[in-house]
């Protein structure tokens, strides 16, 4: 069934890089860098402002892919990479948007496993790409049955 | 010390996590949006078949991350990709480590690892720093 998902994606929803968000963000990471947290330090490096650590973009809205089972219990993280054209502002928007890359099976001795490509994306305001990020999940035989059931 | 200076096969200099608690995994999943409760709530991690709350690989490939942090002003991370190798539970201390293995152009190539307190490896995986 995952599949049959294969090209679909999400409509663009429109997010902010806000500068709460950061801070909460770059201190669950252990991170508090001023170059992430502190604006009057910001202003004196080469950016004049704040970046968003790398890992950010897990705390955008990417919008829903129709009909797409997602998120399910039981998933497990396989892969993760994030691809950036520039870091990361503090305060810029962005339009945001999910695809579904690939999905394929592996049989190996604890059954059949089923990997799952997700692409995020990451825009500015005038189209041009920033950021692009990409997930593989696996999927068990367990939580296959569970949602072919539902 | 700058990243420029860094031969091929030179580490950067390690960091030691203080033991994963419940409280670093409840603040991640408040700053991250991600509430899957085997990250945070013991009798969940149980039904899924785990032994305990395991840390969201995302935790520790964010916390991954700040090998870098320090050289913002020469570049910025390009790449990043990751496996999650290995799972991390409370009490793990994690290391964090970094390797050049290929400096071309403005673009260095560094080997990244996750190590636990039993030197088993949580997360491998490879950054492309871009230098301006």
């Amino acid at each position: 069934m995952f599949g049959d998902f294969v090209g679909k994606r999400s409509d663009r929803v429109k997010n902010i890089v806000e500068r709460g968000a950061v801070k909460k963000f770059a201190e669950a990471i252990g991170d508090p860098h001023p170059i992430f947290v502190d604006e009057v330090y910001a202003a004196k490096t080469r950016f004049k402002r704040n970046l968003a650590p790398p890992t950010f973009p897990r705390v955008f809205d990417y919008g829903r892919i129709e009909g797409f089972p997602f998120p399910v219990d039981g998933l497990i993280h396989g892969e993760q990479s994030f691809y950036y054209e520039r870091p990361l502002y503090v305060g810029e928007q962005l339009y945001c948007y999910a695809e579904v890359d690939d999905y394929y099976e592996k049989t190996g001795k604890s059954g059949t496993l089923g990997f799952l490509v997700l692409k995020n994306y990451g825009e500015d305001l005038a189209g041009e790409k920033i950021f692009n990020a990409t997930m593989v999940i696996i999927i068990t035989e367990a939580v296959r049955k569970e949602l072919a059931v539902k | 010390m700058k990243l420029d200076q860094l031969n091929h096969g030179d580490v950067l200099q390690e960091i030691e996590l203080p033991p994963v608690t419940r409280l670093d995994l409840i603040k991640y999943a408040g700053a991250s949006g991600d509430y899957n409760p085997i990250h945070t709530i013991d009798e969940e991690a149980k039904k899924a078949g785990l032994p305990g709350i395991v840390a969201h690989g995302m935790w520790t490939m964010g916390n991954l991350a700040k090998l870098f942090t320090p050289f913002y002003e020469e570049g910025y991370i390009e790449k990043y990709r990751v496996r999650f190798v290995g799972m991390v539970f409370l009490g793990d201390v994690i290391r964090l480590q970094g390797k050049l293995m290929e400096h071309a152009g403005d673009r260095m190539v560094f080997e990244v690892r996750a190590v636990n307190q039993k030197d088993q490896a949580v997360i491998t995986g490879e950054v492309v720093f871009k230098r301006y």
